[in-house]
């Protein structure tokens, strides 16, 4: 395995026909045994990278425009990073989280399995047209793994998704379609050079398309109907995975086509995706604030974080760190998020309640998950040492470097609504509540790996360095 | 790494990994919480001297690490940063003593003590920040570990207070933050420089450098109490003694106190602040606050808020004597960061007795209070003659050079300023003192926890605590010329800041 890249979709997909087969229990395991061989390949990548450069790979030997071209640079390897170290912490969990016998873990291992093929291939692809197959790939399994709960609020919340995800990629092959009408390549490496600012209409009319269709896919306001309901339902470790990756996916590809082939067209409507940015900071944190529902607080605090990843795109185009603040607010809320979820599931198995106020009564039980719950909290509200306060300060340095006061202001008061929706629940661990007798005990292993995952959101605030120096390899820097 | 770097990183960890083994303790491991929290603060106590001893032969302690390319986190010892640590350091032995005691059988102490020195570590981060990224780094994860302690005790009240405990200080490190980026886009660093790194851009920023002093100062001023931003500070007198005594004189409205002297000095620089005209208001608002604080301060009955107004009011001096443009200003703004700690630290112990012995929480249900315990109101009675600058207290010294140094300044309203806090001072803290001494007991105290028993009055762990603070009040006021006195270590500070500022 020199070659680390098709490694890294070829082996979940394996794994995943091999869970299902054996079933939830040995499959586990051997889940668990793949993502970690993953990780290591993904670390060899990272250290490929910083030695060698960008590495890009013909699948079969056929180079572009015939063969299936992968190629990796740093943006993909720290999301590919970012996606294998979360889903190993999530795996274990899952692995803890499930009760043998259960109907959901059936469908869980092979469809995460799937995921993340499609995830790892997402980051790898080359060409317009395998992103489209990719990020039907991870729509699909994403929807599938909704579904998995099996009530009827979940099949629900299930099929909002599919609507929304199946939308939003039908819209992106469109675009891909009229893209191809023009210039006859869908390869990102030759399309670079034939787009420019005076493109032909048909093309403004497909970046429009593919925009709005990824838009909709990373739940940006005023697309986010479908999110709340899908990760707020689902089983603990699935709500994990979707709020902490599968959203990011799609931004990411968003970036890439910013950065890359339609970087001529993007000056023109830089503004629109940091305003609707601006507006989910602001709606999602105020549903946050209102939420009843421990998990749906959790659900719009992505709504909102989200946001911040768009507030880059009208300073990305100047030199400065606008992209690694978007990139250091990707990993740092994955993380975050990853391990809010992780807790709230421990929470609600624990206490078989799912509400804010539920959580005095566990408090006192369950300091470790309440600890991760509160270290969590500290990066998505951007204070110090976490890596949400390395991404909230590069993102006030790149606006008041160029002057938008205006979106430092709303990285300011979205920092301040996180601490307002955050310090709901932890003054609860402080309540003097009766103790609450409890349903089920608190697995060690849940409480370790939400706290592992909480842990790592913050210590990213001491490693920013190496993180940027992988992101500045290649194209993207 | 040297062992110049690697000592104020076990500052730094001689309370933080005490504390992240208490947090893991159950809470019937009483004897082993207790070596471990005392084992930290001998060690740092220790640690300090060293510091102290190598810093005063002119030894360099800087331990740097890149968190993002062209930002470091920067721990410095200089000789400000000692003057801090030394009393945080000094003053959190005795508090954890006294915290040992108070919370004994209480529940949630493993909690509790584990925050305490989460707090500790981030007092330590703040005075050894060697720039201002740094600073706002601790400044922060000092709003976060103290928020747990406000709120301690679970009730409603508590939990009001920790609200607006958390929106103050929250927002104004938001202010603090924006300034903070702001000056790094202008400046390129933030780094605390003796002399200051403000003036490197001159006059034709003098809108941009004045916007940005304003927000620097909102943000540690919401720490330091000044008015309007005292509001916090009467509310989080809910929280237990121990850590009214963490908030008052130990951590956070020092951290506060401690951020203005560094951004006058180190980033500002003294001289071209008052060229900027920034300091004038400075001590305008300061005045206003020392007023103000003592004026409320007359008006409470409730004994823990009256004292808390009186912190509003004299944490305030060390603004004023950083506002006094002049050496003499500086060093009675300085050693007044010292004294006020050891003299607040006292009566705050001193409450927490009358509360936990007879159930006193109101000066009206003082009389006769110290007929019953002789030894409290005796350390009460020095540390309050302190605050009203009675001769050979800590007190009288801090206001001499403070009253000197408006002299030198040409800034004669501010004497009277001083002169007006002093009997306002008088006027809060004498009726206490009459109360409790010259009044009969009363028949029945409000809640006897704590019966006397011969020469005891209360617990010795409460006891121990405020004597000590006491005797160092009288201490430091007696024997102010000697070499190792704080007022000693506020000339030498003084003297290198101005020295090497006088370009």
């Amino acid at each position: 395995m020199t070659e680390p890249l098709p490694w890294l979709i070829l082996l979940p997909l394996a794994w995943a026909t091999a869970t299902f087969l054996l079933g939830p229990g040995r499959g586990a395991w051997l889940a668990i045994a793949g993502i970690a061989v993953q990780c290591g390949l993904t670390f060899a990548l990272a250290g490929q990278l910083l030695a060698e450069g960008p590495q890009p790979h013909a699948a079969g030997g056929w180079a572009p425009p015939l063969g299936i071209a992968l190629a990796a640079d740093g943006l993909a390897a720290v999301m590919l990073l970012l996606t294998q170290g979360v889903a190993l912490l999530l795996a274990l969990y899952a692995r803890g989280y499930f009760a043998p016998g259960d109907q959901a873990a059936r469908h869980f291992w092979p469809l995460a399995g799937f995921l993340l093929a499609g995830m790892n291939a997402l980051f790898l692809a080359a060409d317009l047209f395998n992103l489209y197959v990719t990020l039907e790939l991870v729509g699909l399994a994403a929807v599938g793994l909704v579904a998995s709960g099996g009530g009827a609020a979940q099949l629900g919340a299930a099929l909002r998704y599919l609507f929304a995800t199946l939308l939003g990629s039908g819209a992106y092959l469109l675009g891909v379609a009229l893209v191809y009408g023009a210039y006859g390549t869908v390869s990102i490496e030759l399309l670079l050079p034939l787009v420019d600012a005076d493109v032909p209409r048909a093309v403004w009319f497909a970046a429009a398309l593919m925009l709005a269709g990824l838009m909709l896919k990373t739940a940006l306001f005023p697309f986010h109907f479908w999110l709340p309901p899908a990760h707020g339902g689902a089983p603990a470790p699935v709500s994990a995975l979707l709020s902490a990756l599968v959203v990011k996916a799609s931004f990411y590809l968003i970036l890439r086509l910013w950065l890359g082939p339609f970087a001529p067209l993007a000056a023109a409507i830089a503004w629109l995706p940091a305003l609707l940015g601006s507006a989910a900071i602001l709606w999602g944190s105020w549903r946050a604030i209102r939420a009843e529902r421990l998990k749906l607080l959790v659900a719009w605090s992505t709504v909102a974080q989200l946001g911040y990843l768009f507030l880059i795109f009208p300073l990305i185009a100047a030199p400065g760190p606008a992209l690694a603040a978007g990139v250091m607010q990707a990993v740092s809320h994955g993380l975050a998020k990853a391990a809010m979820f992780a807790a709230a599931g421990v929470v609600i198995h624990v206490t078989g309640r799912d509400t804010v106020a539920g959580v005095a009564g566990v408090a006192g039980r369950l300091p470790l998950t309440l600890f991760a719950f509160a270290l969590a909290g500290v990066t998505l509200m951007g204070l110090p040492p976490s890596g949400g306060f390395l991404a909230k300060w590069l993102l006030i340095d790149a606006a008041l470097a160029q002057g938008a006061w205006a979106l430092a202001a709303v990285v300011i008061a979205g920092g301040l609504l996180a601490a307002v929706y955050v310090f709901r629940v932890l003054r609860q661990a402080f309540l003097d509540a009766p103790a609450v007798e409890a349903a089920h005990p608190a697995p060690p292993l849940l409480e370790w790996t939400a706290f592992a995952l909480a842990a790592a959101s913050v210590l990213l605030g001491l490693r920013g360095m190496e993180l940027l120096r992988l992101l500045s390899v290649g194209s993207a820097g | 790494m040297t062992a110049n770097e690697l000592l104020p990183l076990a500052v730094l960890a001689s309370s933080l990994l005490p504390g992240l083994v208490i947090f893991a303790l159950p809470e019937e491991r009483v004897a082993l919480r207790t070596a471990l929290n005392l084992a930290g603060a001998f060690a740092k106590i220790g640690l300090v001297a060293l510091l102290v001893a190598g810093v005063a032969a002119g030894e360099d302690y800087v331990f740097r690490y890149a968190v993002l390319p062209g930002i470091d986190l920067v721990f410095k010892a200089d000789a400000l940063a000692l003057l801090f640590i030394t009393l945080s350091t000094v003053l959190w032995l005795f508090t954890t003593l006294y915290a040992i005691g108070y919370l004994e059988g209480a529940p949630h102490r493993s909690r509790f003590f584990g925050f305490f020195s989460l707090c500790v570590t981030a007092t330590m981060g703040i005075a050894m920040a060697g720039n201002l990224f740094t600073f706002f780094v601790f400044y922060e994860l000092l709003t976060l570990s103290t928020f747990p302690l406000v709120v301690h005790r679970g009730t409603e009240k508590a939990m009001r207070a920790g609200t607006i405990y958390l929106a103050y200080t929250l927002v104004g490190g938001t202010a603090l933050l924006v300034g903070i980026v702001w000056l790094h886009s202008l400046v390129g660093h933030t780094e605390f420089a003796h002399g200051g790194i403000a003036s490197a851009l001159g006059e034709g920023q003098a809108g941009a450098l004045k916007a940005i002093f304003l927000l620097l100062i909102a943000g540690v001023g919401v720490k330091a109490a000044l008015v309007p931003l005292h509001g916090w500070l009467p509310q989080a007198m809910v929280a237990p003694a121990p850590v009214s005594a963490l908030l008052h004189a130990v951590a956070v409205v020092k951290a506060g106190a401690f951020g203005i002297v560094r951004i006058a000095y180190e980033i500002y620089g003294i001289e071209f602040a008052q060229s900027l005209g920034l300091l004038l208001p400075l001590a305008v608002l300061a005045a206003v606050t020392i007023l103000w604080g003592s004026l409320r301060a007359l008006f409470q009955d409730d004994l823990k808020k009256r004292l808390a107004y009186s912190t509003v009011s004299q944490v305030s001096y060390i603004a004023l004597g950083v506002a006094l443009f002049g050496p003499l200003g500086t060093i009675g703004g300085l050693v007044h960061l010292v004294h006020q700690g050891v003299m607040k630290i006292t009566l705050f112990f001193c409450a927490g007795n009358y509360a936990e012995t007879l159930g006193i929480h109101k000066v009206s249900e003082m009389d006769g209070a110290g007929r019953r315990m002789p030894w409290t109101t005796a350390a009460f009675s020095v540390a309050a003659l302190g605050m009203m600058g009675a001769p050979l207290t800590a007190g009288a010294v801090s206001k001499a050079w403070l009253g000197d140094g408006a002299e030198a300044a040409g800034m004669g309203w501010a004497l009277w300023v001083l002169w007006a806090s002093s009997l306002l001072n008088a006027a809060y803290f004498l009726p206490i003192l009459w109360r409790a001494w010259a009044r009969p007991l009363p028949a029945a105290w409000p809640d006897e926890h704590i019966p006397a028993r011969g020469r005891r009055e209360t617990a010795w762990l409460l006891l121990l605590p405020p004597l000590a603070t006491a005797a160092l009040t009288l201490t430091f006021g007696i024997f102010a010329e000697a070499e190792w006195s704080p007022l000693a270590w506020a000339k030498l500070i003084a003297q290198r800041e101005y020295l090497q500022a006088a370009f």
